[in-house]
Parts: structure tokens; C-alpha cells; sequence
């Protein structure tokens, strides 16, 4: 519960009086603190800074160390005082917390100091303030991929590898070249041919001297022979390294769809499907289409270049920015072509013959570029020219740099955005664990709760110390105010899934269910007010320790309903509860009937198992139940 | 036609443009109408003083420490001093994850705002603590009566009853055992009036309910319960 509102609960507590007279059964007595004590200041000593606080506002957090006993240790007879020798400044941010309730990172911290002192003082990182909790976790990826780096560096400069498989030395090798001088020189064969392959295509194109006929012709077809077997070495080369790749990769699915893989297919299959395809006059047209893909080659320079590929990452990720101004630009082509063309209908023998041909002319005016195929002619077309190509200046020219200083910005907003969002997720995730965490907390402490009144007949007071352990005055505090609200409603709080499954068992009873004993719920829910007299009224018939406690968790289970399995002893046990039951039962408000079903834990040969384990936590017990529940409960609506 | 469209257009473009460089200038100031003043100022809101801790000391019945620890709440949770009804209702809802607290909470809100202007202060807060953790039976029982009759009007009527216990058992939720039907609040409220209703009038005054929790042991111990909360 959060602090500030723990300063609320004796304002709620004390409004809780207008249900009494609504109520019809009494309420369960409110938990009583053990030696309270007058609020005090108590002093807290941090390397000579002197805080001091009231003892209660430290006591909201009860899990953390000021709010513990643990402080304790660091009493200080002699000035009593408490003294820690740790970190003035964040101690500040640390004590605001109990103040306010929020927990603030500041800026000027180191981010691994701040770890430690929240570690040191037993304070989750998870609840620091919205307000700061971004600049917290952008800081803390930051030193997480410095430490990853560090990690990195570190590993490279061992000597001593674990031994790898040949293949994984081979993968190592493709994709850090320096790890030995094996790779490096592969490395530096593969670009080099890279480049002769890129080059070969450049000058296969130049023309290089006349051959007699006076018939210029590309160096490409007069010395075929040379250039074709340069092309095939360096194809062999590629598709040699293509196919070793393959071979290494740890993923070879992986390896295939990755981009650098797809370039070297896209370089190498024009030659190969060159050499399937014959001299055919159809096809060579498309033959020759197919060398255009050769000159990808010179993307595989980017294995080789950390700025290519730094370059084309930026690109993808500004593709979105990049596309908007595209759409603009187009936006503004259209408008102007449509303009000038009507503007030019009139005159002669315009250029200006359709729309689209309009285009190239608002393109190259509005990139200044200005090439003067097609000028308007008309005074008004002359006119809209001119607005075009101040337009142009303006739309393309001014918003470039800005752009460019957008797409950063953009970029790192739409990061945060994203973050934000997925804190959201994350921050609306916790408030409902938060909630649910309170509500099962005080559904937990109820069974333990009720647990200890029967501890309490029997008179094992050791066991019922071990259970209180865990909640602190506030929350039973609150446990109780939720007591008594169901008190008076005469309805109790149950988990989620036993609503479903209350539902599911409802929805597919076909018949109103008799009376009988073994199948009315009078028993699980007459609630636990009539049954709390009960216990103190009744003598339980088995006196030793581990069968009273058995028989008091199945009477105390209301909560629990599974499926019996032994309908025999289902009888007897609720003949037992009915007899001290029916006394009782004018005074409390009968429930409905409803198809629940008594409740036995565990058959008896299971008791043990089901007695060591400790009174479980509401996520564990409930996952118990549903699975017996679905099991049986055909044979049950059978019945 | 088309001709002499276009060149009306295009001269019409040029004047327009020729405008929009006059006003450049500010040679021509166009009339444009005048913004809503300054933003509003946000009045901060009003910071309330509550009396002095003597004259509190006098109303109610609570000792000088507790009075100073529960302003200190107080103010810690509202620095203005006031609380309104969003944000009590806020309060009284972190309490009850599991339900609606807050039509109850607003009925808790007009018991507890004696003097009705809307908003809780420090005496308001503390004296309708007083009256419930150190008053007698009859004041609490009195107060208990305040907060079912809505409109204050010496009666309680079963309509108003059903509000109250149906706001009553919204706090509870949905993920209830046994599963709630439509008639609990109803028949719970026709099992209060049975009780309360001496003269079977159809409403509940002072009388019938005072007379009727005294004779109730439940009730009366109930009343007890929250002693020591502070």
C-alpha cells in the first residue's frame, strides 16, 4: 500500500462504524498492537550528516532495512543514534522516499553507486518515480552494453579460447578477420577480387580502339576471351567463399534469409545462368539484363567497410522520415504539373502534352536543375514557372538540413515513444500486481488467519507465531477493515480463477441442487462468523495434534472448493459441521445454495504431504485447484 | 476560355502573393481578432489554515500528540489543507482493489462535510473522527443514522437504504463467494427494515434506529471494535 494512504487507514478504519448497523452477524475483533509506542524521532547518522525522521514515517516500508529490525544493527549505544557508513547524497533520495512515497534518481548520480545504495537499503530500483524512471533505465542499458563491451574486449584479448569445432573457428574467422592471419589474408583476397570483378564490368564497357571496318568497339567484345576468364575467377572465388560460409554458419536457415547472403546469390547467378542459357537471339536480350546484377558485387565491399553498413542501417531506419518527404515532393509535382499543363493547353506546339509529361518539367524546375527541354511559352504558364521554382528552392533546398537534424530527433522521439509505451505496459502491469498483490495478500492472510484461531484451541502457539511473521500492523490492519466489510455483506473476497470457476460450475448445473448434505453449501458458507463460534463451542472429536489440524483445515477452507472425491466421507464430515451448525443458524443469514462442493484438501493418505508444505501462497494453492476441479467435475453434476 | 481563365488565375495568385509581402512589411495590418486575452492565470489553489490546535483541543476529545500526528498526515497527503471529492474518493478506493468504492465514498464525503461547502478540511476530518472513535454510543450511533439518511431529512426511506447498500456492495467487487445476485442488496435492506421499522411506517427515524441497535448485542459490540485506532 502506498505510504501516503497508510496515513488514510485509520480515517477509513473509523468510517467502517456506519456498516455495523447494517451488518448481521458481529465483527471479527480489530488486531491489536503490541507494544505500541509514542511516535519518536530517531536520528540516522550518515557519514557525520545527521538526518532525522519519525520512527512511523520509516515503518511504512516495513521490507526495506530502516523499516525492518535490521537497522537495529547499526544502533549506536553510545550516541544513540543510527550510523551508516554509506553515501550522504543518495542517502537524501532514499529518505524522500519514505516521505513522500516516490523514489527519485538523480541526474548527477553514477548509476552503479545508485544500484549499490539501493541494494545496501533493501529498496526495489522498479519503484522509482515516473518522473525518473526513463532517464534510470536509459542510463542503465547504457552501462549495461559498456560493461557488455568491456566483457567483449576482454574476451578477445584472452589467449585461451575454449576449443571450438572447426566450423565455429571457421565462422570466427569469416566474421572477424584479425582473429588470424588465415582470415586476414582471405579477407584481403576476397576484396581484392571484389574489386577486379567491379572494374572488369567498368572497362568491359569502354570502347578501346577501332577494329578494321571503322567500327568502334567496348573493350568488352575485342578482348572477350581475357575478360570472360577474368569473370569466371572471380565468380570461382565468390561462390568457393559463398558455399565455405554456408558451411560455417551456426545458422544456416538464418545465414540464408540474411542480406549479405542474398547480394552474394543476386552476384554470382548471372554468370551461372549465363553459362546455362545458349547463344539464343531470344534470350540474350534478357542475358544481358541479367548483368546489370553484377554490379551488386560492390555491395559485398560492405563486409568490408563499417561505414557502408552503418550507412545502410541508417537509411532503413529513417525510411519512414524519408517517405514522408517523398509523399510531400510528390504532393507538390502534381499540383505543379497540373497547373502548368492547363496553363499551357493554349499554346502551339507545346511540350506540355499530357500531365505526366508535365512531371519531368516540375522535377527539374523545382531541383533548380533546369535543363530547358520544356519551357513554358504563355504568360501565365511563364508565371506559374516561376512560382514553381521558388517553391522548389524552398521545399527541397530549406527543409534538407532540417531534415537531416529531424530524422535524429524524430528518430530518438519516436524511440522514446515506443518506450514509453511499453513502460506503460509495464507500469500499468505493476499497479495490477500491485492490486492483486493486496488482494491476494489479504486473501492469504485470511486462511492463515483462520488457521490460527484453530491453532489457537489446540493450543500450538509456536506454529501460529510462524504465521503471523509475515504481515506487519498496517496490513492486518487493513485485513481487517476488508474483514469486516464482508461481515457485512455477508459475502466473502475470493481469487479470480474461483469466480470463473464458481461460474462454470453454476452455469453447468442443469438442476436445482437438493438439499442433501453432501452437495449444500451451507456449510462452506454460512460464513466464517458462525463458524468462528463454532470452533470456540464444539469439541473437535480427535484430540491428537496432526488430524486436529487436518480436520480444521477442511472445516476453515471455505474458500476452497474442490471436488470430492469420496462421497462417503463427505457425508460424515458434514453431518459433524451440520449438527453444531444448525444451532447457529437463525442468527446468521442463510446463503444460497449453490452448487458448490464440500471441500477436502487432500484424500487422507496425501495428508502429510499436504501438512509440510506451508500455508502456500495464493498462487500456488489456486493452481492446485483448478486441476482437480476440471478433472471431477463431471462425476460431481452426476451425482 | 481557357486561355483567359488561367491568366485570371495567375494574376490573382500574383496579387495575392504581393499581399502577403505588404503584410511582411506590416505597411498593411490585416484585422485580425485579438486572442482571448492572457492564458488564465490557474489560481493556485487556496491554502487552507485550519483553527488553532487549542480550539481543536476543545471540540473534540482527542489529545494534543494525536491531533499534531494526524495533521501530519493530513498535511502530508494535502499540503492545501482541502480535500474535494475526486481526491477522497481517489483515497478511499486504494483500500478496496477489488470494488467501487466510490459511491460510497461519496456518501462518506457528505457525512463527514458538516458544513457542505464541498470540500473537507482539518476540523471536518477531525471532529467526525472524534465523534467515532471517542464518542458515545448515542453520537456514533447518530452519526451512523447522518450517513444513510442522504438527504438529511430525519428519515431514512428504503430508497435511500437500498442506495447505501448497494454502494456497499459495490466495494465488494465482482470476484465474491457466493456470487452476487441483483436482490442481495434489496433483501438485505428489507431485512434491516424489519429490524429497524417499529411502527412499520416505511421509514426509519432516530428513535426506531437508536432503540433498535441498543437492544442489538451485535451491533453494540461492534461498535466497540475500533477503540484504539489511533
Amino acid at each position: 500500500m502506498a505510504a501516503g494512504v497508510a496515513a488514510w487507514l485509520p480515517f477509513a478504519r473509523a468510517a467502517a462504524i456506519g456498516w455495523m448497523p447494517v451488518a448481521n452477524c458481529p465483527m471479527p475483533l480489530a488486531p491489536t498492537e503490541k507494544n505500541k509506542r509514542q511516535d519518536e524521532l530517531i536520528i540516522l547518522n550518515v557519514s557525520g550528516r545527521r538526518f532525522q525522521t519519525w520512527r512511523t514515517t520509516l515503518e511504512r516500508y516495513p521490507d526495506t532495512l530502516l523499516g525492518s529490525t535490521e537497522k537495529e544493527f547499526f544502533f549506536n549505544e553510545d550516541t544513540k543514534e543510527y550510523f551508516f557508513d554509506r553515501d550522504p547524497e543518495v542517502f537524501r533520495c532514499i529518505l524522500n522516499f519514505y516521505r513522500t512515497g516516490k523514489l527519485h534518481y538523480p541526474r548527477y548520480e553514477c548509476i552503479s553507486a545508485y544500484d549499490e545504495e539501493l541494494a545496501f537499503y533493501g529498496i526495489l530500483p522498479e519503484i522509482i518515480g515516473d518522473c525518473c524512471y526513463e532517464e534510470y533505465k536509459d542510463r542503465k542499458r547504457e552501462n549495461a552494453e559498456r560493461l557488455m563491451d568491456d566483457n567483449d574486449s576482454e574476451n578477445n584479448q584472452e589467449g585461451s579460447m575454449p576449443s571450438l569445432s572447426f566450423r565455429q573457428t571457421m565462422w570466427r574467422a569469416f566474421e572477424n578477420p584479425h582473429t588470424s592471419t588465415l582470415a586476414l589474408v582471405f579477407y584481403y583476397v576476397t576484396g581484392f577480387f571484389i574489386a577486379v570483378s567491379v572494374i572488369t564490368n567498368v572497362v568491359e564497357t569502354v570502347p578501346c580502339g577501332t577494329v578494321p571496318g571503322n567500327k568502334e568497339l567496348p573493350c568488352g567484345e575485342r578482348y572477350a576471351v581475357a575478360f570472360f576468364c577474368l569473370d569466371t575467377a572471380c565468380v570461382m572465388i565468390f561462390t568457393v567463399e559463398y558455399l565455405l560460409r554456408l558451411f560455417a554458419a551456426p545458422s544456416r536457415y538464418r545465414f540464408i534469409r540474411s542480406v549479405m547472403s542474398i547480394i552474394d546469390v543476386v552476384a554470382i547467378m548471372p554468370y551461372y545462368i549465363g553459362l546455362v542459357m545458349t547463344n539464343n537471339e531470344d534470350v540474350s536480350g534478357a542475358f544481358v539484363t541479367l548483368r546489370v546484377f553484377r554490379v551488386f558485387r560492390i555491395f559485398k565491399f560492405s563486409r568490408h567497410s563499417q561505414g557502408l553498413r552503418i550507412l545502410g542501417y541508417t537509411l532503413k531506419s529513417c525510411a519512414s522520415e524519408l517517405g514522408f518527404l517523398l509523399f510531400s515532393l510528390t504532393m507538390a509535382i502534381i499540383i505543379f504539373a497540373t497547373v502548368m499543363f492547363y496553363a499551357e493547353k493554349g499554346s502551339s506546339a507545346s511540350k506540355f502534352t499530357s500531365i505526366p509529361a508535365s512531371f519531368w518539367y516540375t522535377i527539374v524546375t523545382m531541383t533548380t536543375l533546369g535543363y530547358g527541354d520544356m519551357v513554358p511559352k504563355t504568360i501565365a504558364g511563364k508565371i506559374f514557372g516561376s512560382i514553381c521554382s521558388l517553391s522548389g528552392v524552398l521545399v527541397i533546398a530549406l527543409p534538407v538540413p532540417v531534415i537531416v537534424s529531424n530524422f535524429s530527433r524524430i528518430y530518438h522521439q519516436n524511440q522514446r515513444a515506443d518506450k514509453r509505451r511499453a513502460q506503460k505496459k509495464a507500469r500499468l502491469a505493476r499497479i495490477r500486481v500491485a492490486k492483486t498483490g493486496s488482494s491476494n495478500a489479504y486473501l492469504h492472510s485470511k486462511r492463515n488467519g483462520l488457521l490460527n484461531e484453530a491453532l489457537e484451541l489446540t493450543g500450538s502457539t509456536e506454529d501460529e507465531q510462524h504465521m503471523t511473521k509475515g504481515t506487519s500492523l498496517i496490513e492486518s490492519q487493513h485485513h481487517h477493515l476488508l474483514h469486516c466489510l464482508e461481515k457485512t455483506t455477508n459475502h466473502e473476497f475470493i481469487d479470480e480463477q474461483l469466480f470463473e470457476q464458481n461460474c462454470m460450475e453454476s452455469s453447468m448445473q442443469n438442476y436445482p441442487s437438493s438439499r442433501s448434505p453432501s452437495l449444500s453449501s451451507h456449510h462452506g458458507l454460512t460464513t466464517s462468523c458462525c463458524s468462528r463460534r463454532n470452533k470456540k463451542t464444539t469439541h473437535l472429536p480427535n484430540s491428537s495434534v496432526p488430524a486436529t489440524r487436518l480436520r480444521s483445515m477442511q472445516e476453515l477452507s471455505t474458500i476452497h472448493i474442490q471436488c470430492s472425491e469420496q462421497p462417503s466421507l463427505t457425508t460424515s464430515r458434514s453431518s459433524l459441521n451440520m449438527k453444531s451448525d444448525d444451532g447457529l443458524r437463525p442468527n446468521c443469514k442463510t446463503a444460497q445454495i449453490t452448487t458448490a462442493i464440500i471441500s477436502i484438501p487432500t484424500p487422507p493418505a496425501l495428508t502429510p504431504e499436504g501438512e509440510s508444505r506451508p500455508p502456500p501462497s495464493s498462487p500456488s494453492h489456486s493452481t492446485n485447484i483448478p486441476t482437480t476441479a476440471t478433472t471431477n467435475i463431471v462425476k460431481v453434476s452426476a451425482l | 476560355m481557357g486561355i483567359q481563365g488561367m491568366e485570371l488565375c495567375a494574376v490573382a495568385v500574383v496579387i495575392l502573393l504581393f499581399i502577403a509581402v505588404l503584410k511582411q512589411f506590416g505597411i498593411l495590418e490585416p484585422i485580425s481578432a485579438e486572442d482571448g486575452g492572457d492564458a488564465e492565470l490557474e489560481l493556485s489553489a487556496v491554502r487552507h489554515q485550519p483553527e488553532g490546535l487549542e480550539r481543536l483541543l476543545a471540540r473534540t476529545r482527542f489529545t494534543k500528540k494525536e491531533l499534531q500526528s494526524l495533521y501530519r498526515g493530513f498535511k502530508s497527503e494535502c499540503p492545501s489543507g482541502l480535500v474535494d471529492e475526486e481526491t477522497f474518493k481517489l483515497i478511499y478506493s486504494q483500500f478496496f482493489p477489488q470494488g467501487d468504492a466510490s459511491t460510497y465514498a461519496h456518501f462518506l464525503f457528505d457525512a463527514f462535510d458538516a458544513d457542505r461547502n464541498g470540500a473537507l478540511c482539518f476540523q471536518d476530518f477531525v471532529i467526525g473522527l472524534s465523534i467515532l472513535l471517542r464518542g458515545t454510543v448515542h453520537q456514533k450511533l447518530k452519526w451512523a443514522f447522518n450517513l444513510y439518511d442522504i438527504n438529511k431529512d430525519g428519515y431514512i426511506t428504503k430508497e435511500e437504504m437500498l442506495e447505501i447498500m448497494k454502494s456497499i456492495y459495490d466495494m465488494m467487487g465482482r470476484c465474491i463467494h457466493p456470487a452476487l445476485r441483483d436482490s442481495a442488496p434489496a433483501e438485505h435492506v428489507e431485512l434491516f427494515f424489519q429490524k429497524m421499522d417499529r411502527n412499520g411506517d416505511g421509514v426509519v427515524t432516530f428513535e426506531e434506529f437508536l432503540e433498535t441497535c441498543q437492544k442489538d448485542e451485535d451491533i453494540m459490540s461492534s461498535m466497540q471494535i475500533f477503540e484504539n485506532v489511533i
